[in-house]
């Protein structure tokens, strides 16, 4: 279709942030009845040149184009009288209002306002893209996927009709991603431009008609998604060769280490968390566990590590001898004080694993400031440790003395995985170890997580990419609601097979 | 649909990192500015020439050797009470309570005073002093923190409303100790004997100052080299980390209150015992408030601390001068203070952010 218009015209966009240049000269088309796909690494400028579309940056070069007319976009307000609206990876809802309330909120039409009209406005765009919310409920009772939807139907009420949204599929289960995708497919027979930011490659080629792909801020090419593969995709985004298969060596002598029974865990509120979990892990393999999220992964790792506390069971230690130490009940000292070096990658890196506002010798030391009696820190060891880490393990920081949330997010996940394998564990317990990383870092993580494991290191793998769950890990633990659904050999379960466990505990019996 | 939009005048964009260098100019310029707007207010409202203005401001603070003296004494007692309420601003625990902490120490002071005052040897007396001092200090600070630890309080308000009590407990016993029966002051204490007097060396505020200045050198050392100041920077950055890395947070957040509380204890036994030599309810006199700027200003790093409470007094004695001098409204002196206080909080807008202006049509 060479003779089609099209809806935006970015030309020659540059936006840089102090020393780093975010875009550099880009040029995007974005046509109408098209799901664009937008492609790249972290950091490689998706956001901020969608960001720049919808008026919350200004171009620092560079025009934008709609149908053809030279415009300026210099606020969120200004981009919707132009039909554009994006939906931030971060919702940004009131959650004592109603999805209503929420959706009118900020907008100034004539008359007054008229909530019970406006619901039923709402209603109708529901009906007509087939979502799912109830306009008169409040966002704080919503999950994640309805408050998703509340911001899409936010968008479309104010005639948006060129759509970004940013990431959308980062918080959402297998399930709703599907329903998702179902909606944008819809909206894009109605005539509206997708624009859809993902480091996803199968998200990519399920949805999207064409992909453009983005590389350190600069605009490397755009393909249709019929006539390209994901290796080719992968290799225009990296700049280079990359192989797309994950190593699974043979574990060597693997002997049982961590021994969990009968956990049962309830949260603040009473409820119930893990119920009865038991498995083993063994030294030598990659345990994965697999599960919708929040079926109580969390609970579990910070339960071994001596963060969560615990109703009832069990979790054993057990050491090369066959001796077995109790780690329930202790807390992180308690279990360093029993000789088990247990290094945990928790799930929420900057505000569990790491302080942000820290260099990354301040984020060694956080492991290794006790160390001696002095009541001083010893600060060259986690120096040496930090310079280390960041020439073993390729990390890009301006030095050590940077704090590490101005790291991207793979050099963030760097640092900590670093940080964590530097003590020699002999447990190495990771919740989504990858979630965010494009796929050159989740590469290097999958490659220190399998030298772990020959190693002789027991490793627990929370993920939730189910095709790589398959293929890095040697045993899967299926959790569901807080039970354990299923144990299966990571070497011959199917996708199917795990899918099913993940929403019904057993696999057959229905709800 | 297509409303017409132009670009705007100025955009503002978060810088990432400047060099200390434009960073200290920046702030530099706007006490320059801040100076000029002081001067060209004054002229306009009273018609005073602007050079006698700053000569009267310079001469109020820095004038005579007891003028140098009365400086450096108050700045000392001001950096003090910013010193105490640092390591637990380092932990994001925003103790307010510095009023309080002070009097209660300063009660404690004065009790020893009157009650054992020409029964122990001096310099034993003094120790218990400095003792009572501290504990009472200590213990009022530990008082929020615990309920912080325990049951999460709000340690803004808690801190807060003991400043109340404490002022309260010190009217009461001025009533109870008061000299002569009737007047409701204390008055000098133990004025014929001195017993419990901190000795003179040199100048009478000498000793308080080189206390002062040992105290900061060690709060730095503490708070940036030790592993409890490392502890306390975890814990203020993020609770989660640091019980991850099985820090005991609610130790720590005792363990800290009862320094920043011993410290303002601490300040209270310099005002009696130093250089006061009497308890009166207001002999914090909003210092416990005024620290809480001067810490923010040198982004709660103690040797900057030095330069903010050295410009605060500068300021306060500065204007004070100005006002007496030219006959004007106290509040005058406030004023100026204010312009300048506001030039130099705003100046870390500037540090932040970057303006863009509109380049011109092309």
């Amino acid at each position: 279709m060479p003779e089609r218009v099209p809806a935006v015209q970015m030309r020659g966009i540059t936006k840089i942030f102090g020393s780093v240049r975010a875009n550099y000269r880009v040029n995007l088309d974005i046509y109408k009845g098209e799901i664009l796909a937008i492609l790249g690494e972290n950091g490689s400028g998706k956001t901020t040149l969608m960001n720049m579309l919808s008026g919350i940056y200004f171009p620092d070069e560079g025009k934008i184009f709609i149908d053809g007319k030279e415009v300026t976009i210099s606020s969120p307000r200004e981009a919707f009288d132009y039909g554009i609206g994006m939906i931030h990876q971060h919702f940004k809802l009131v959650d004592v209002m109603t999805a209503t309330e929420n959706i009118v909120l900020g907008l100034h039409e004539e008359g007054k306002l008229d909530l019970v009209k406006a619901a039923g406005k709402i209603r109708d765009i529901c009906k007509a893209y087939g979502f799912e919310v109830d306009p008169d409920k409040k966002i704080y009772e919503m999950s994640v996927s309805e408050k998703q939807t509340v911001e899409i139907v936010k968008v479309l009420y104010r005639g948006a009709d060129i759509l970004i949204l940013d990431e959308p599929t980062a918080v959402l289960t297998p399930q709703e991603t599907d329903k998702l995708f179902a909606v944008l497919r819809t909206m894009r027979e109605d005539g509206k431009a997708i624009v859809i930011i993902t480091h996803k490659m199968h998200e990519v080629e399920d949805l999207s008609d064409r992909v453009a792909i983005l590389r350190r801020g600069e605009y490397v090419g755009d393909l249709m998604t019929k006539d390209t593969n994901a290796q080719e995709m992968t290799d225009m985004m990296v700049g280079r060769a990359v192989s797309l298969n994950i190593d699974r060596p043979d574990p060597v002598d693997p002997k049982p280490r961590i021994e969990v029974s009968g956990l049962t865990v309830r949260d603040q509120d009473g409820i119930l968390k893990l119920d009865n979990v038991g498995f083993t892990a063994s030294s030598g393999e990659i345990l994965g566990i697999a599960g919708i999220s929040g079926s109580g992964q969390k609970e579990l790792l910070e339960a071994i590590a001596g963060l969560q506390p615990t109703e009832s069971g069990s979790v054993m230690f057990i050491d090369d001898d066959g001796n077995k130490k109790e780690l329930l009940g202790k807390d992180p000292l308690e279990i360093a004080a029993l000789g088990v070096t247990l290094s945990f990658v928790p799930e929420d890196r900057l505000g569990m694993g790491l302080v942000g506002n820290m260099d990354l010798s301040g984020n060694m030391m956080l492991r290794s400031y006790r160390r001696g009696k002095s009541a001083f820190t010893d600060r060259l060891f986690p120096k040496n440790l930090a310079k280390q880490v960041v020439e073993e393990l390729e990390v890009l920081t301006p030095g050590i003395e940077t704090p590490v949330r101005r790291l991207s997010g793979g050099n963030v996940q760097k640092v900590l995985v670093g940080r964590e394998i530097a003590s020699a564990p002999s447990v190495l317990l990771t919740a989504y170890a990858v979630r965010g990383l494009d796929i050159n870092s989740s590469y290097t993580i999958y490659d220190l997580l399998n030298q772990q494991k020959k190693r002789g290191v027991a490793v627990v793998y929370v993920g939730e990419d189910l095709d790589v769950l398959l293929e890095l890990c040697d045993k899967i633990v299926v959790l569901c609601g807080g039970k354990v659904s299923g144990i299966l050999d990571g070497r011959t379960a199917d996708k199917n097979e795990v899918g099913l466990l993940m929403t019904r505990v057993g696999g057959g019996e229905k709800e | 649909m297509n409303r017409k939009h132009r670009e705007p005048l100025i955009h503002l964009s978060k810088r990432k990192e400047l060099a200390w260098q434009k960073e200290w100019g920046i702030r530099l310029l706007a006490i320059v500015i801040a100076l000029i707007v002081c001067a060209v207010v004054t002229v306009i409202v009273t018609g005073i020439d602007p050079i006698g203005f700053y000569k009267t401001m310079v001469a109020g603070a820095f004038g005579t050797a007891r003028r140098r003296w009365t400086l450096g004494k108050e700045t000392a007692v001001l950096l003090c009470i910013s010193l105490a309420l640092t390591p637990a601003f380092r932990m994001r625990f925003w103790n307010l309570g510095g009023e309080g902490q002070i009097l209660i120490g300063a009660l404690a002071t004065t009790a020893c005073m009157i009650l054992l005052g020409n029964k122990l040897p001096a310099p034993l007396l003094i120790l218990i002093m400095v003792l009572a001092a501290l504990a009472a200090g200590a213990v009022w600070a530990m008082l929020p923190a615990l309920c912080k630890a325990k049951w999460n309080t709000n340690e803004t308000l808690f801190t807060l409303m003991m400043n109340y009590v404490a002022t309260q407990l010190c009217a009461y016993f001025i009533i109870v100790w008061e000299v002569p029966k009737g007047s409701g002051k204390i008055g000098i204490i133990n004025q014929s004997t001195e017993a419990g007097w901190l000795p003179i060396i040199g100048n009478r505020y000498l000793l308080t100052i080189l206390v002062v200045a040992i105290l900061t050198i060690a709060m730095y050392i503490y708070l940036t080299y030790s592993k409890q100041g490392f502890e306390i920077s975890v814990v203020g950055e993020s609770e989660a980390t640091a019980r991850y890395v099985g820090i005991k947070v609610s130790k720590v957040i005792i363990r800290t209150l009862l320094i920043s509380g011993a410290i303002c204890g601490l300040t209270g036994f310099l005002l009696v015992s130093g250089t006061d030599h009497t308890l009166t309810t207001t002999l914090a006199g909003g210092k416990g408030f005024t620290a809480v700027m001067v810490a923010w200003l040198a982004k709660f790093n103690p040797l900057g601390m030095v330069l903010s409470s050295l410009l605060l007094v500068f300021l306060s004695q500065g204007s004070a001068e100005i006002t007496s001098i030219y006959g004007l409204n106290q509040s005058f002196g406030d004023i100026l203070t204010g312009i300048i206080l506001f030039f130099i909080i705003g100046s870390e807008f500037f540090i932040n952010y970057r303006l863009h202006f509109r380049k011109a049509a092309k």
